[in-house]
């Protein structure tokens, strides 16, 4: 029975344009629909980042691009109004964390990936999968929307801590803002579990024959591993949101204590903000490592592939995947060192936190080790690859300070933190992303991308990105706190520090806005080369992992025939005594030949 | 309009001159039967040159900055723990700043040295238990370091205050922040929200607990309900008409008000004029001023929303949260004048600034702050501070 679904499967049945390009069930298709939203998603992320960045580079003066998108509401006379201000910055941290490096990034690679590296016709339930992309598809249009209601949108920041993100008297848009920025993320996060669970399931049970666990791609792991913990945290901040909407309609108290609304007594007591923070961290440091860990997994396989080099300690790095998604669940207190929690409390913070580094350490050399006595090919994916591992290193090592809660209380919440996870979780992220597009391209849509754009587009970025963040590390030190909409304050008390932030702000605006501009060359290039770019062949980057033995074409069943056995790990590349320097998994070992 | 016409205007052509570039670009690789996967060995060497520019540029970059703005950044410690805080940071920084050149250095002289070459092979290296181990070691036991040092600096700054701590509360709200001192008793008299009223004949912003605030506070919630339920009454015998959702609005209201009454009422059995004692000495100023060398002990308190209490010359800080009591301390080392001669800045002035979004207007939410001798600070006391208790006695 089974063998004879399979092959049906395979035969190639005529679809209708709704079945195939708007509720396909087809992964590859749902993955590109996921990558897709997400580009646009990050359109207007960057594009907020670049009116809030014209404001602190050039603080209350009038400016058109402001007066274009803001319009007389929130910028009249082309000044940014300060609700706004911190709307914009609230929706730009929202939509990249959650809409462009959480379901864009997971979305799109683990659907297209997952059944292809593993070889699966298709993911355990391509129904599910499907629910899973209109939903995330629903809440990316509420988060749009809210963008556009009078009271604008939730500007409590993003990570919208009570009491503030509860009244609506206390800032305008903890109303109906944030009651749609509410609802738009329980909608995600059933996406983001219903992806998951189908992530999971498909890695342990839909393995091709000889797809042992050990001969997995890196990629497949860092996508299983970000599947569980997703599962295990995203529920929580369901459970965070759930109590928060009661306390904002229903009047109960788990976040509200003993506050004063305006001129109004609230009757509410007994519960606690730091409740709700305990709540929103324990998701939102492991959704740090469910944006990053993707985007290392990608990055290992295009690295070994383009260094022709397996990668370096295979078994390592499954353990530090595993090691870092462990300790990511026992960290979330490091966000709170100076909330008043007890500081015994925040002492075994620090400890769990700094283990994270050996890891991470791991990787990092690990990576750089690969790179030692390879034969480099500068594809664009394998540029964005080795900008990866530099943003890991340079973000990861300044996180060394902000762990250290010593250190933490000079530097929490200034520019510092903000140039630091940008950097560790921004750029090591959205590089991954990058480096996954150009690399998978041929396999979404059966053409190639103009390498040579993609090279200038990594050079222009990698430059501005740097250019925005590494001064942003002194004006944090410098003492600039963050969600400010000037630095006036320090005119009148020390004048010094205001001109060395307000020196420093025009110069990380303006690679800002190079940076945000050089993303056009990305995607003209990406739509370009979807209609008229140069046709694919089967395995253009000579790989060796299982998604290259598919056709050109996409067929739903991905094989034509029966799926491929595999015989050996994707990474034996130039394995002495072969003729060519790559080896398909397909390939039986020889006589002799041991495996990895 | 003209403005945006050209825009448009230039806009247009220029995508048209891209897809122009684009068939050109095309057809050229179409002669030249150039796939994008191949390697073309001259693009792929001047990447791998770029990519030693680029670690040039990236550490000089650096190097200029802190050179640049080194001593741009925040002054001297002005605080005793600070000084600890200050060193500790030095340490990190010499880890910090050896990794990152290092392994910099390494991935991009790496990612140029092994650059494509026809005639060559890459090196089959898959691991090396030595290898690994060494890189799993080695940061281990700087972490041990890094962790040690870092847990002993926090339990000195959030040990116990000394017993000869002077108690100052900082009270924050939108957007502003009140200090208040505990007075000659060092001890703050007792708070509590319910009795927080700003629109009064006898305003008691921090919401201090004396006997007589409390009677006060009953007096007023007392007419203020009763004022409401004429109104409530007059609506029903119609001789006042409000809409439904008003009258509705207005029943809620007073019915919320008699449980705040009750509670209010209840607190009067719990305190006595003892409480009064504790609150008589206290007295409040819009902005901080500190003995030099003087320990502190803060407590923190919110009116309505998280804010955060940041002192940056000071190294500290600390969240105020609506409902809760939390604690810091410390002790500032140098003077406002000392700090001027420091800085070479003749106008330095110390600051406490709110570092958690807690609104519109959070970027001008702070207060000044100043040190100076136990000389200065009583000069100050005179005309800067007014007493919590209306002086009775």
């Amino acid at each position: 029975m089974s063998a004879a679904a399979h092959i049906d499967h395979g035969h190639h049945h005529k679809e209708s344009f709704i079945t195939k390009y708007i509720f396909s069930q087809d992964h590859k298709m749902i993955g590109k629909q996921f990558l897709v939203t997400a580009i646009f998603m990050a359109v207007v992320a960057v594009l907020l980042s670049v009116l809030f960045r014209i404001q602190l580079g050039w603080p209350g003066e009038s400016n058109s691009a402001l007066s274009f998108f803001l319009g007389d509401t929130w910028a009249p006379n082309g000044i940014l109004h300060r609700g706004m201000y911190l709307g914009l910055v609230t929706i730009h941290g929202t939509i990249m964390v959650f809409f462009v490096l959480t379901g864009g990034l997971s979305g799109t690679f683990s659907n297209l990936l997952i059944p292809l590296q593993c070889g699966a016709r298709d993911m355990a339930s391509g129904f599910l999968n499907m629910i899973s992309y209109w939903l995330f598809f629903i809440s990316s249009v509420l988060m749009l929307y809210s963008l556009f209601i009078e009271t604008g949108p939730a500007s409590a920041g993003w990570t919208i801590y009570p009491p503030l993100s509860v009244y609506e008297e206390t800032i305008q848009g903890s109303g109906a803002g944030m009651t749609i920025w509410l609802l738009s993320m329980t909608i995600f996060v059933a996406s983001s579990l219903l992806g998951s669970l189908n992530y999971i399931v498909t890695i342990l049970n839909l393995r091709t024959k000889g797809m042992k666990m050990t001969r997995l791609p890196l990629t497949i792991w860092a996508f299983f591993v970000t599947a569980v913990l997703g599962v295990l945290s995203f529920p929580v901040l369901v459970s965070a949101v759930v109590l928060m909407l009661m306390d904002r309609t229903l009047g109960t108290s788990f976040y509200v204590n003993d506050a004063i609304v305006g001129t109004e007594i609230l009757e509410q007591s007994g519960g606690s903000p730091i409740l709700f923070e305990h709540l929103f961290w324990f998701l939102g440091h492991p959704e740090v490592y469910i944006v990053l860990l993707p985007a290392l997994g990608l990055t290992s396989e295009i690295v070994a592939n383009n260094s022709r080099k397996p990668i370096f300690g295979y078994r390592a790095m499954i353990g530090s995947i595993l090691a870092i998604g462990f300790l990511s669940f026992i960290v979330w207190g490091h966000h709170m060192f100076i909330t008043g929690m007890n500081p015994f409390l925040g002492g075994v913070f620090v400890f769990t936190t700094l283990l994270i580094a050996i890891p991470s350490a791991v990787k990092a050399f690990n990576y750089i080790t690969t790179l030692w006595k390879g034969n480099i090919r500068f594809t664009p994916a394998m540029l964005f690859s080795i900008g990866l591992v530099s943003s890991f290193i340079t973000g990861g090592i300044t996180g060394i300070i902000l762990a250290d809660s010593a250190l933490d209380i000079a530097v929490h919440d200034t520019y510092f933190v903000v140039a630091h996870f940008h950097v560790v979780m921004g750029l090591s992220a959205i590089f991954g992303m990058f480096a996954g597009v150009y690399h998978w391209f041929p396999k979404m849509y059966g053409r190639m991308m103009n390498s040579r754009l993609g090279m200038v587009h990594f050079w222009l970025t990698l430059v501005s990105a740097y250019g925005v963040f590494f001064p942003m590390h002194f004006v944090g030190i410098g003492g600039a706190p963050r969600r400010y909409y000037d630095y006036s304050v320090y005119e009148g008390f020390d004048n010094n520090q205001f001109g060395m932030i307000m020196d420093l702000n025009v110069i990380i605006s303006i690679f800002a806005i190079i940076g945000a501009l050089s993303q056009a060359i990305f995607i003209f290039n990406f739509f370009y080369s979807i209609r008229k770019g140069q046709v694919a062949i089967q395995n253009p980057w000579k790989a060796n992992s299982l998604e290259w033995t598919t056709p050109v074409e996409h067929i739903h069943g991905n094989w034509p025939g029966e799926i491929p056995e595999v015989h050996r790990w994707p990474y034996d590349y130039s394995k002495p005594g072969m003729e060519e320097d790559f080896v398909l998994q397909t390939t039986p070992l020889g006589a002799g030949e041991e495996d990895h | 309009m003209e403005m945006k016409l050209i825009v448009l205007v230039v806009i247009v052509l220029a995508v048209i001159a891209v897809a122009q570039l684009m068939r050109v670009y095309e057809l050229n690789s179409k002669i030249r039967n150039r796939r994008e996967e191949d390697i073309d060995l001259r693009v792929n060497n001047l990447n791998g040159g770029l990519m030693i520019a680029f670690l040039a540029v990236f550490f000089g970059s650096l190097i200029y900055m802190l050179y640049k703005y080194g001593n741009g950044l925040l002054p001297e410690a002005a605080s005793e723990h600070g000084q600890d805080v200050d060193w500790l940071f030095n340490i990190n920084w010499i880890i910090v700043f050896f990794v990152f050149f290092v392994t910099n250095a390494l991935l991009f002289i790496f990612a140029y040295k092994y650059a494509y070459h026809p005639d060559r092979k890459a090196y089959f290296f898959p691991h090396d238990n030595r290898l690994e181990m060494l890189w799993t070691v080695v940061p281990a036991a700087a972490m041990a370091v890094i962790i040690i040092l870092g847990l002993i600096t926090w339990n000195n700054i959030t040990g116990k205050a000394s017993d000869d701590a002077v108690v100052v509360e900082l009270y924050a709200e939108q957007f502003s922040w009140t200090a208040r001192y505990s007075g000659d008793d060092n001890k703050l008299g007792y708070s509590d929200y319910k009795l927080v009223t700003t629109f009064s004949a006898n305003p008691n912003p921090l919401g201090v607990i004396t006997t007589s605030n409390i009677g006060w506070r009953i007096f007023e919630l007392d007419s203020t309900i009763k004022a409401m339920h004429k109104d409530i009454e007059a609506e029903a015998l119609q001789e006042k008409v409000f809409s439904v959702a008003a009258s509705k609005k207005m029943v809620t209201k007073v019915e919320k008000l008699e449980r705040i009454l009750e509670r209010v009422s209840l607190m009067q059995k719990t305190y006595t004029d003892s409480t009064d004692l504790l609150a008589a000495d206290d007295y409040t100023a819009k902005e901080l001023f500190l003995i030099v060398d003087q320990e502190y002990q803060f407590i923190f308190r919110s009116r309505d929303v998280i804010h955060s209490a940041y002192f940056p010359h000071f190294r500290a800080q600390m969240n105020c949260v609506p409902g809760q009591r939390t604690k810091l301390k410390f002790k500032p080392i140098f003077t406002t004048q000392e700090m001027r001669e420091k800085t070479g800045n003749p106008n330095f002035n110390y600051i406490l600034m709110c570092n958690k979004i807690c609104g519109e207007s959070h970027s001008n939410m702070y207060m000044a702050v100043t040190v100076g001798t136990a000389e200065e600070f009583k000069n100050w006391k005179e005309g800067n501070v007014n007493l919590v208790v209306a002086s009775t006695k």
